[in-house]
């Protein structure tokens, strides 16, 4: 099991170094860099820069140097000082902008896989074990429901419903006068308010989708030999779904660790900006369109190390849950 | 005879299907007896497996018990399982405790994610009331009672790590946990080899006659219950058409299926009447040098590494022109893969496959191009063993038939339909089926389309892997005798790859038996069947089951030294 561990670090490396590379060179891709952008808006705002300034800044930046040069210097800079280079947009370095938005995006992937584990689980072995019954229906329809209605609108009716019903102010993660307070019961209790709507809006697709994994599987599995043999044992129903057919239909659940964060990053952009939270998927966006290559790689780069990281845990806990994988 | 300690009265089971509803079994009655064997035969469909999960009332939807009744008698208690509500506690109590079940498919009846001892002790705990340490001591003790060497270890093992039979004999140990009066085994041999087969039944009857067991056999094998049934149950269309004593039913069977049924057991245990004097012009048709398939192991700087496999051991075989060949051998002894050797669609890692082609010239297979290998292709043919995985079902059967004629290109739609008409009335199928779809079909007439499919081509040679060994048995006789009129029709030869040694005796001239990867002897069927030299195909052909109970062959088989035989 170790060296299965080991091993998989050991991968990661190669795919590591390919990922920094092609997070790069996609930032490269636009034609123009920060500055010809910085022009463009500074233009339409009516004050345009001189030519002379706009070289000074691009050799400042390094902007002139070959595409490799500017690769090794930025790699170098991660590795050795932790140092993931400068924002243009914001003026700071890029690890300060990146790392709150990185913990309140994780906070909100791990909430948001959660509710899809809490949700999903027991709807799905009913809907498995009670096949085409009234309530697997009601469940199906749902389902299909959530994984219909696109994520903005939904996020838009709930905060709505919040807002006339509960009177509740929306939106963000904190009501206006928590955001600058510090910690404080009050405050986390503010936070938990904000936090249902769009944990359900992330969750809600992810759950009907993994419902209907769930029932698939299980569904298969349910007519496995192996199960009879567990009901000739005479064990008692219950028992025998969970303990065996449950057990083997779970690995879905299991892979979603590895692809629950992406997910939430590029795919829930507009939802994160529809309810304006302070996630990575809006800043990732501008970071892009102002051609701030610095913020936008470091972005990429440190969402593929999370996604790595996903990865393996799900691979090690696959193993752990299944003895066939961890032989192979 | 004391009074019966299982007894069945008029069980009716329905199946409540879409459009109708399928009387599964109607009015079965039969009586279990401490220490006796009753065998339920029936081909599939009949109903016997059904019958067997009713006494444990586990029969899965949409299946449902109508009527009768399951007296279960224990300490001197009469218990009716019939009326009791499926997962109750009183029925609970009697599975596993009282009546101990074992399955057809070793490889699926055991939770691949759980260790073997903790299965077994689930049992355990739930029944004798063990705590955990008692119940894994008695667990080691009853895996060494079905001979699983190293027991205490072997029980932290996963199913994967057990081979068929070893899987099998855990799955008894299983059933024989919390001491069952009645035993119910279904089909407990079907999936494993001879040899294994007739070690696995020594066991079950030696454990069943130790604890004085009653047990329910259900098998399609007349030999297995000519081997092992003291009382025989014929089932057919869910009815019990006859009933009686091993001797009877053999020997004086009344009820024209049981007649039949045993007639086409019968008739595979000798060579087919056709067969005799049909030869067809001599010398070979193709000529097999050396040839060899070593699997994995990356050769090292000496050579090959230990861990390299080898599939096919240096195999040297002729197959003449008309003539059947079969190869014989245990799973995992290479015959399937020799056949696909042959036909190239796995490379070989040494060797030559010599092919005479119409033109009398011989043709290098090994070292044949892609075009020339197509070529090949259309003259050596294969049919499938599963009948239902090997037809595509989004095709009619006029496209599968004709497939092979589209693919060969230059023909009209019009020619490929008179043909595939044609090879369809050949193989007895009506032409007007060209339409239907495989969904359509029993296993018997997919083979037949199988077959159809592969004699498109006008082919020289069939090689047929284990074309009959998912098909029932008077279904069996019925194929291989249409592939021996086919062939005196067509100039054909075959090649019969099979594990089923009554099989290869009706059907083959000559038989290569394989074991490891090896031919450890090639020989006339009729020699290689009654007198072979060979110590392997000795215990082999003492292994397979005599359809006689006067005569039961398998108690007095001869063992192949296990020390030769792969580790479990």
């Amino acid at each position: 099991m170790l060296s299965y561990i080991l091993k998989r670090l050991v991968y990661m490396i190669p795919t590591l170094i390919g990922m920094s590379i092609i997070s790069f060179a996609i930032i490269q891709l636009p034609p123009g860099d920060y500055l010809t952008s910085l022009m463009s808006t500074l233009a339409d705002g009516g004050a345009p820069i001189d030519a002379a300034t706009v070289e000074r800044l691009r050799s400042q930046y390094g902007l002139d140097q070959p595409i490799w040069l500017q690769y090794g210097k930025w790699m170098a800079g991660i590795l050795f000082r932790g140092d993931f280079g400068f924002s243009f947009e914001w003026n700071q370095p890029v690890a300060e902008v990146i790392w709150s938005r990185m913990g309140s995006t994780l906070a909100l992937s791990f909430a948001a896989l959660l509710f899809v584990w809490a949700v999903s689980l027991p709807i799905g072995i009913y809907s498995a074990v009670r096949r085409h019954s009234v309530g697997d229906y009601v469940f199906t329809f749902l389902g299909f429901i959530g994984l219909a209605v696109p994520n903005f609108i939904f996020a838009l009716t709930l905060m709505y419903v919040s807002f006339r019903v509960f009177g509740q102010s929306v939106g963000g993660l904190y009501s206006p006068e928590y955001v600058d307070a510090p910690w404080s019961w009050a405050k986390l209790w503010d936070l938990i308010m904000h936090l249902w709507i769009p944990i359900i809006v992330i969750g809600t697709s992810g759950t009907a989708a993994m419902i209907r994994i769930l029932r698939a599987n299980l569904t298969d599995e349910l007519a496995k030999p192996y199960v009879t043999t567990a009901r000739a044992k005479g064990l008692p129903e219950y028992k025998v779904i969970v303990k065996y057919p449950v057990r083997i239909a779970l690995n879905p659940f299991v892979s979603a660790i590895g692809w629950v964060l992406p997910e939430l990053v590029s795919g829930v952009t507009i939802t994160a900006i529809v309810l304006n939270l302070p996630t990575a998927g809006p800043l990732l966006l501008r970071a892009l369109v102002a051609q701030d290559m610095y913020l936008a790689g470091s972005f990429i780069l440190l969402l593929s190390v999370l996604t790595l990281a996903g990865m393996l845990v799900s691979d090690i806990l696959l193993a752990l849950l299944d003895p066939r994988i961890r032989f192979n | 005879m004391d009074s019966p300690i299982l007894s069945v009265e008029d069980l009716s089971l329905d199946f409540h299907l879409r459009t109708h509803i399928l009387h599964a079994v109607r009015n079965v009655s039969f009586d279990l007896y401490r220490g006796r064997t009753l065998a339920l035969v029936g081909e599939s469909g009949s109903g016997k497996s059904v019958t067997a999960r009713a006494l444990l009332r586990i029969v899965d939807r949409p299946g449902q018990m109508v009527g009768g009744r399951i007296l279960l008698r224990t300490d001197h208690i009469e218990l009716d399982l019939a009326p009791l509500a499926a997962n109750s506690r009183e029925v609970r109590a009697v599975r596993g405790a009282r009546i101990g079940l074992i399955f057809q498919e070793p490889m699926a009846s055991l939770s691949p994610v759980h260790t073997i001892g903790s299965q077994i002790d689930e049992m355990l705990r739930l029944h004798a009331g063990l705590d955990k340490k008692a119940a894994r001591a008695r667990t080691i003790e009853l895996l060494g009672q079905v001979e699983i060497p190293n027991p205490a270890e072997m029980a932290d093992r996963y199913t994967f790590e057990f081979s068929g039979g070893m899987r099998q004999r855990a799955m008894i140990a299983m059933a024989l946990a919390c001491n069952p009066d009645v035993l119910i085994a279904d089909e407990p041999t079907t999936a494993l080899d001879v040899t294994t087969q007739a070690e696995i039944l020594d066991l079950i009857k030696r454990l069943q006659v130790e604890r004085g067991m009653a047990m329910l056999l259900i098998t399609h094998d007349m030999g297995v219950v000519a081997e092992v049934a003291d009382d025989v149950a014929v089932m057919r269309f869910g009815k019990i058409v006859e009933q009686g004593s091993v001797d009877d039913i053999f020997h004086a069977p009344r009820h024209p299926y049981t007649k039949r049924l045993l007639a086409s057991t019968l008739k595979l245990e000798q060579a087919a009447e056709v067969r005799a004097g049909q030869r067809g012009e001599p010398g070979p048709i193709l000529t097999i040098r050396n040839l060899a398939k070593t699997y994995g192991g990356a050769k090292g700087f000496l050579g090959t590494s230990k861990f390299a496999v080898k599939a096919v051991d240096d195999v040297s075989l002729t197959l003449n022109a008309g003539e059947n060949l079969g190869i014989v051998g245990e799973s995992g002894s290479g015959k399937t893969t020799l056949g696909r050797l042959i036909l190239r669609t796995v490379e070989p890692s040494s060797g030559q496959v010599l092919y005479k082609d119409r033109q009398g010239r011989d043709v290098d297979v090994t070292a044949l191009s892609k075009s020339g290998l197509r070529k090949f292709h259309a003259d050596v043919r294969l049919i499938f063993q599963d009948p239902f995985a090997s037809l595509n079902p989004r095709m009619t059967i006029g496209q599968i038939v004709g497939d092979p004629l589209v693919v060969a290109g230059g023909h009209t739609a019009r020619q490929i339909q008179e043909k595939v008409a044609e090879l369809l009335g050949l193989v007895g199928l009506d032409p007007a089926v060209m339409e239907r779809y495989p969904h359509a079909f029993s296993g018997g007439q997919r083979q037949r389309i199988g077959i159809a499919r592969a004699l498109a081509l006008d082919p020289r040679v069939v090689i047929a892997d284990e074309a009959t060994s998912a098909l029932d048995v008077s279904i069996r006789s019925q194929i291989l005798d249409l592939l021996l009129d086919i062939q005196q029709r067509l100039d054909l030869s075959f090649i019969f790859i099979s594990h089923d040694i009554s099989v290869v005796r009706y059907f083959c001239d000559r038989v290569a038996v394989m074991h490891r990867g090896k031919v450890v002897e090639v020989g006339p069927a009729d020699k290689i069947c009654t007198a072979p030299d060979a110590d392997y195909t000795r215990a082999l052909i003492s292994a397979v089951p005599n359809p006689d109970p006067r005569h039961k062959r398998m108690l007095h088989r001869t063992r192949f030294n296990p020390d030769l035989q792969p580790t479990a």
